[in-house]
């Protein structure tokens, strides 16, 4: 789809969601499938979006937005084209999670939470990513987790995930 | 030493339908496919005596009996837990980025077994490495006819599919995402009716953790009798123990149910890092009521530790040295389930809240006496009042940390801070 008929969404996206609705007897099952499809697009879901996905999986807009803000993971709004998220669990606490974000706070500018004005950079605490024999773990948008961090080495993680 | 059926070697890559067959790959979904019964499928991993991997411990193949024969109005399902998110907790993982077809082979015989017209693998979103590692071993298997429409000249239809979760913790509670699974916020549901009633779309379904499933090609290929010479009567085979933490070598060990405690940590994990003394061990993942370092000895099956006053849940052990402030330890984990109850009942999404907000005051100095008892009075209000367990957990994790480790609560209040300045910061 383009932008003549109003879409957000490319055609890839669109079929990659209605690829998902045969694995389920019902075609609301592949929400959250298709939310990350959005999301790997765009980066977020904004409610036009969300109005898209519901009408192509037969579902009331509150249906999309319901889940959209239940889930960790999706955005509403727009977050950095980078997003940092850095696991603050307590793994991840016991190897030095806290000094990990100061130090990403103090180089971007930032209060965790927040983006850098170039849009580049968000930064956000999230809980468990499953990774505690690796800590401090970041996972970058939704990419591969980035293992063993520490404060002292943010500056090459900056340098590899931009 | 151990023999390894749920991990591969080190260095070796089993991840491609090749290499998993040559470690002699589903040649126990063969058998249980064309040699046995369903019902002696269920019988075999009911002799095992495997218990549920994914925290409550319960009886594997006790579960798959409670599903309907087959020949019902409404087609039967496995839901397979792969949204491994209790803190701690990172073993799943191993097998879906490193074992991927011993997943799908245990999908294969569970199907057999409650005769399921498909698994449902619900992946938790973070985990992006092992939903790709998994979706290219699942494409391998449909192409060589062991999954799909007449599966394995079965002349039945089985197949594997894969979804993927999103960030919320609750889904890993097995009524939350069956709810998931169907699009909808993971809000747990009142039982009963059970899952193997009215699971997902209201149909039979089998809810098991991505371990419990692994376990089972051993158990089909090499018997009940051999499983159950691992472990201990009660707590049998091996299991994945996650350690991290203040560990020299954290990581995740397959070891026989029952290993002690001690061994885990000194002898596999490395001791604790720096020499330093052990003071605390969360022992099944932040749900579990943690243990003092005087209680390291323990056995790590479910009968040893529910008589240390804690549970073995997930085995996601996380070791805490002397300079770990057991406040702060506290307070990260009410953190935790502050943001991840899902807000349906009042005693959860209340008390998870107060909890985290006594442990800031006293973690900043600023605590009372009586917010000690408060602890107590809301977590007792907390437990068993709830539609699912998160709230037990959280009243578990926080009273359990008061009552293990009180003196340093009441140094807190009554020197008015920390007395372990050095400690981690939460």
């Amino acid at each position: 789809m383009s932008a003549a008929d109003g879409s957000m969404l490319s055609e890839a996206t669109r079929q990659a969601i209605l690829a998902e609705v045969p694995k389920y007897p019902e075609p609301r099952a592949a929400l959250l499938m298709a939310l990350h499809h959005v999301q790997a697009e765009l980066g977020h879901v904004p409610i036009p979006v969300q109005c898209e996905v519901a009408a192509l999986l037969g579902l009331r807009p509150i249906e999309v937005r319901e889940v959209v803000t239940f889930y960790p993971m999706y955005h509403e709004h727009s977050v950095g084209r980078r997003n940092i998220q850095v696991c603050v669990n307590i793994a991840c606490a016991l190897a030095g999670a806290r000094d990990v974000v100061r130090a990403l706070e103090e180089r971007l500018g930032i209060a965790s939470g927040g983006c850098t004005p170039d849009g580049t950079f968000s930064l956000e605490e999230v809980q468990c990513l499953g990774s505690c024999g690796t800590a401090v773990c970041v996972q970058v948008n939704n990419e591969p987790f980035v293992e063993n961090v520490r404060a002292d080495g943010i500056d090459a993680l900056l340098r590899a995930i931009d | 030493m151990t023999e390894r059926y749920l991990l591969p070697p080190d260095g070796v890559d089993r991840r491609t339908l090749e290499a998993y067959r040559r470690a002699g790959g589903y040649a126990a979904a063969e058998r249980a496919v064309h040699e046995m019964t369903a019902d002696a499928v269920i019988e075999e991993v009911k002799t095992s005596g495997l218990r549920g991997r994914g925290g409550a411990g319960f009886s594997t193949g006790q579960k798959w009996s409670f599903m309907p024969k087959p020949g019902g109005s409404k087609p039967s399902y496995i839901a397979c837990n792969a949204d491994e998110s209790e803190p701690g907790t990172f073993k799943d993982r191993q097998i879906l980025e490193r074992n991927p077809h011993l997943l799908l082979e245990g999908l294969i015989i569970a199907g057999h077994a409650i005769a399921a017209r498909a698994a449902y693998v619900y992946i938790r979103g973070e985990y992006v490495t092992a939903y790709r590692v998994l979706a290219a071993a699942l494409a391998e298997a449909r192409a060589a006819g062991l999954l799909g429409a007449g599966h394995m000249q079965s002349g039945r239809d089985f197949d594997v599919h894969l979804m993927r979760g999103a960030g919320a913790y609750i889904c890993g509670e097995e009524t939350g995402m069956i709810e998931s699974a169907e699009g909808k916020k993971g809000q747990p549901r009142k039982r009963p009716p059970f899952p193997a009633v009215y699971g997902l779309w209201g149909c039979p379904t089998t809810v098991n953790n991505v371990e419990t499933i692994s376990h089972v090609p051993a158990i089909i290929g090499r018997g009940a009798a051999w499983f159950k010479t691992i472990g201990t009567p009660t707590s049998t085979g091996n299991t994945l123990y996650g350690v991290s933490g203040h560990v020299n070598r954290p990581g995740v060990y397959e070891l026989p149910l029952g290993t002690p405690l001690r061994a885990i940590i000194y002898e596999h994990a490395g001791g604790v890092r720096g020499g330093r003394a052990l003071k605390a061990i969360i022992p099944g993942g932040v749900s579990m009521p943690v243990l003092a370092a005087d209680q390291v000895d323990v056995a790590m099956d479910h009968d040893s530790l529910k008589r240390a006053g804690t549970l073995l849940g997930t085995g996601g052990i996380v070791v805490m040295d002397e300079t770990a402030c057991m406040v702060r330890a506290a307070l990260v984990i009410a953190r935790f389930f502050r943001h991840e109850t899902c807000g349906q009942c009042t005693q959860c999404r209340e008390g998870t809240a107060w909890l985290y907000r006594l442990l800031q005051h006293i973690e900043a100095g600023e605590g009372s006496d009586g917010d000690l008892a408060t602890i107590e009075s809301v977590g007792g209000y907390m437990e068993g009042q709830t539609i699912c367990a998160l709230s037990d957990a959280a009243a578990w994790a926080a009273t359990g940390f008061l009552r293990r480790f009180r003196a340093e609560f009441e140094a807190h209040v009554h020197e008015r801070r920390c007395p372990l300045p050095g400690s981690f910061v939460p």
